[in-house]
């Protein structure tokens, strides 16, 4: 907030994307959400299995399930609207300025290409250079993902792969048009630590040198902790508290967040019981009123049947949730 | 967990050939699994853990014979199954189901969802079309989906969500054994909590027996018994959960607990971190295939480490068992 606007690289302004059901029941996956990204910086998605942070980001792209449609928002790159762009002027930003390190590999490599091929089309259709010179990036990509004896790679077809070398194909892919911004959906969920760590490594580095912005999205907290200077926080379509990412962990305010943390299993001692946050997720054709935490909420009171207003808590610390406060004091109502 | 044996896995290979060429000729093989042996438990859940492209799936297919074994056996209940005729294994694989790495490409993109988790049911025959229905429902409640997904098709779902639904299906035919590659990596971890918690429950109830394929360390630490560390195709080491996170024997695996990455922006550990280039199974080092990454080799390079048992239960394959040690401190915390 006390950035100068034109630091952001990009502002996500209340989108919405809703789906259409058979029957005809409107499904708010993604309801008004906003954040934004500075130059250089790498926010966090965080949040519940199907709390819309793919939809949000694929909609950045214009990217939606044909059941699916964007009703409202506005994405702000580099200060112009990309949702008013026609398709044509958007497939030059999609890959160029903006790549995806799309949630499954499989889906998003082309079964009947070689990964070579796949990598070198996509360089060629963005950068000048020959097929020889594509190539050799194509290699050399390979290789910084670590994947041993790239020349012979390059030749394999995506179901010779195990999975974490189509996710690390994939990897290469998206960083060998050097985007400005990175919008990595569960990059390592398919990667041993050792290879994970040499992979955020490559990503920070690319980030120190090109000034690449991304937006990542994990639910290894670890990663979290590792990578990002601020974390947005979604639950049920909605954001329900942004901060800097120190702030997140040390001084969690909406009762989701604080679930979240909690449930993070531990390697450091064994737990006979995994902690839950009780209550299971609400289906997006049936999302309460007011609070969509209500029911699983620890805070729980009648005003939550309100839509709890975006406070700004602190330094850059925003939480939506109308008993902050109390939770900032650890009380919890006896609800339960 | 009893006593007896329910799989054995004995000297398993499977290479797959390298093609190469507008005629596609075979120039190589890729030692995806070479030479693995190891056993399991009834009621046990052995870990499985190592470097991307080690060879963790192609062991889980190659055991269910999803993929022919290209040499070694497979005893499954006391049945070899590695020779068995397709129409001999079918009753057996009601048994054995796999939790597939990718759900994308393993959930059919026409069938609705609630017929992709009955099918099994149906072709083995079990239950009648009513309670087949209404166990759809049950299970797609106990992987934390609504029950009225049931007409919905796998792309309409999120990626968790769909990694959720081939965990219903599995679990669909009350397998005794469970082989789940990497089933929870798209779960949050409340979520996952939860599904793991299923899994025990199973466990403690039906004596499920799982082989449990992860890259999370931590889930690892929380629902296994025993772990198996792979490298390049080989078995580096296997022993009792405590003692892998404890004492680790193998420099593999202290270097891949120390790269953990730890919730908690004040923690520092002491990474080792692995030089070189990662080996490939296509042109596998001589002697120890660790050697050219491995911080601590010395003669290594040249013979190849047998896997010994070093002391009761604990199996590693290397020269210098121990000599690299694990560190972990809680660095400068301030609270
Ligand atoms: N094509 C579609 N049709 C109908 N609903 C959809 C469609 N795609 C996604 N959804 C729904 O939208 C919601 C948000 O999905 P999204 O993929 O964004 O979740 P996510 O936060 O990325 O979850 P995960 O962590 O599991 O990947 C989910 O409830 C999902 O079921
Ligand atoms: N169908 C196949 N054809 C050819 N090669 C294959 C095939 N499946 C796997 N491979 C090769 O076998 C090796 C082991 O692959 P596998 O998928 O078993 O690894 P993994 O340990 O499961 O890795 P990840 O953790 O990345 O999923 C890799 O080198 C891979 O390229
Ligand atoms: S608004 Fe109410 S229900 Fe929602 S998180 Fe806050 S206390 Fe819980
Ligand atoms: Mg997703
Ligand atoms: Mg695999």
């Amino acid at each position: 907030m006390t950035q100068p606007q034109h630091e952001n690289m990009l502002e996500v302004k209340d989108i919405k994307v809703y789906f259409y059901d058979d029957e005809g029941r409107e499904l708010k996956a993604v309801d008004g959400v906003s954040f934004s990204v500075r130059r250089g910086e790498t926010i966090a998605l965080v949040g519940e299995s199907g709390c819309g942070k793919s939809v949000t980001s694929m909609a950045l792209l214009q990217l939606v399930d044909s059941r699916g449609k964007i009703v409202g928002g506005k994405v702000i790159f580099e200060g112009q609207d990309l949702l008013l762009l026609p398709e044509a002027k958007m497939r030059t930003v999609r890959g160029k300025d903006i790549a995806v390190i799309f949630q499954e590999p499989a889906s998003a490599l082309n079964p009947v290409y070689t990964i070579g091929e796949q990598i070198i089309e996509a360089i060629i259709l963005h950068q000048k250079l020959s097929f020889r010179q594509a190539r050799e990036v194509a290699r050399e990509m390979l290789r910084l993902v670590g994947i041993p004896e790239p020349e012979k790679r390059l030749n394999e077809y995506p179901h010779e792969l195990s999975g974490g070398m189509k996710q690390r194909a994939m990897i290469a892919m998206a960083l060998s048009c050097r985007p400005k911004l990175l919008i990595a959906d569960e990059p390592t969920t398919s990667l041993d630590v050792t290879i994970q760590a040499q992979i955020l490594e490559l990503i920070r580095e690319l980030q120190k040198k090109l000034g690449m912005s991304v937006i990542l999205i994990t639910h290894d907290l670890g990663i979290v902790a590792d990578m990002s200077q601020r974390v947005v926080v979604m639950y049920a379509g909605k954001v329900v508290e942004e901060a800097d990412r120190t702030e997140i962990f040390k001084n969690p305010l909406h009762p989701y967040t604080i679930g979240l943390l909690r449930s993070i299993p531990r390697l450091d001692r064994e737990q006979t019981k995994l902690e839950t946050i009780p209550g299971v997720v609400p289906d997006p054709s049936s999302f309460p009123v007011g609070c969509r935490f209500r029911g699983r909420c620890l805070y729980e009171s009648p005003t939550c049947c309100e839509v709890p207003p975006p406070t700004l808590v602190g330094n850059n610390h925003l939480v939506n949730c109308h008993h902050w406060q109390e939770v900032r004091q650890g009380k919890e109502t006896a609800r339960f | 967990m009893s006593n007896s044996v329910i799989l054995k896995v004995e000297h398993l290979k499977k290479y797959f050939p390298i093609k190469a060429g507008v005629f596609r000729k075979i120039v190589g093989w890729v030692k995806a699994v070479d030479d693995v042996s190891f056993e399991v438990l009834e009621g046990e859940t052995l870990g499985i853990v190592g470097e991307s492209g080690c060879g963790k799936s192609t062991l889980g297919m190659t055991i269910l014979r999803l993929y022919e074994p290209t040499a070694g056996r497979v005893v499954f209940a006391g049945k070899e199954i590695s020779r068995l005729s397709s129409s001999a294994l079918r009753p057996i694989r009601k048994d054995m189901q796999m939790i597939f790495q990718d759900p994308f490409g393993s959930l059919n993109p026409r069938m609705r969802i609630g017929s992709i988790i009955e099918e099994g049911m149906s072709v083995h025959g079990l239950y009648s079309s009513t309670e087949r229905k209404e166990k759809v429902r049950e299970l797609l409640e106990k992987v934390g989906l609504s029950a009225d997904y049931v007409n919905r098709y796998p792309h309409e779902f999120s990626g968790g969500q769909r990694q959720r639904i081939g965990i219903a299906r599995a679990m669909a035919l009350s397998p005794r054994l469970i082989i789940a590659d990497e089933a929870v990596s798209s779960l949050d971890v409340s979520i996952r909590s939860q599904i793991l918690n299923l899994m025990k429950e199973l466990k403690r109830e039906y004596s499920f027996t799982y082989l449990f394929i992860s890259h999370d360390l931590a889930v690892v630490r929380q629902i296994c018994d025993r772990v198996l560390v792979m490298y390049l195709g080989r078995i580096v080491e296997i022993a009792d959960k405590k003692v892998i996170f404890s004492r680790p024997l193998h420099p593999y695996t202290v270097a891949l607990i120390s790269a953990v990455p730890v919730p908690d922006p004040d923690y520092v550990v002491d990474r080792v971190i692995l030089h070189g280039d990662v080996p490939s199974p296509i042109h596998p080092p001589s002697g120890c295939y660790f050697a050219p990454r491995c911080p601590v080799a010395e003669r290594c390079r040249k013979d190849e480490p047998p896997l010994v048992e070093v002391e009761n239960g604990h199996w590693v394959a290397c020269h210098l068992p121990g000599s690299l040690s694990l560190k972990r401190e809680n660095g400068d915390k301030k609270c």
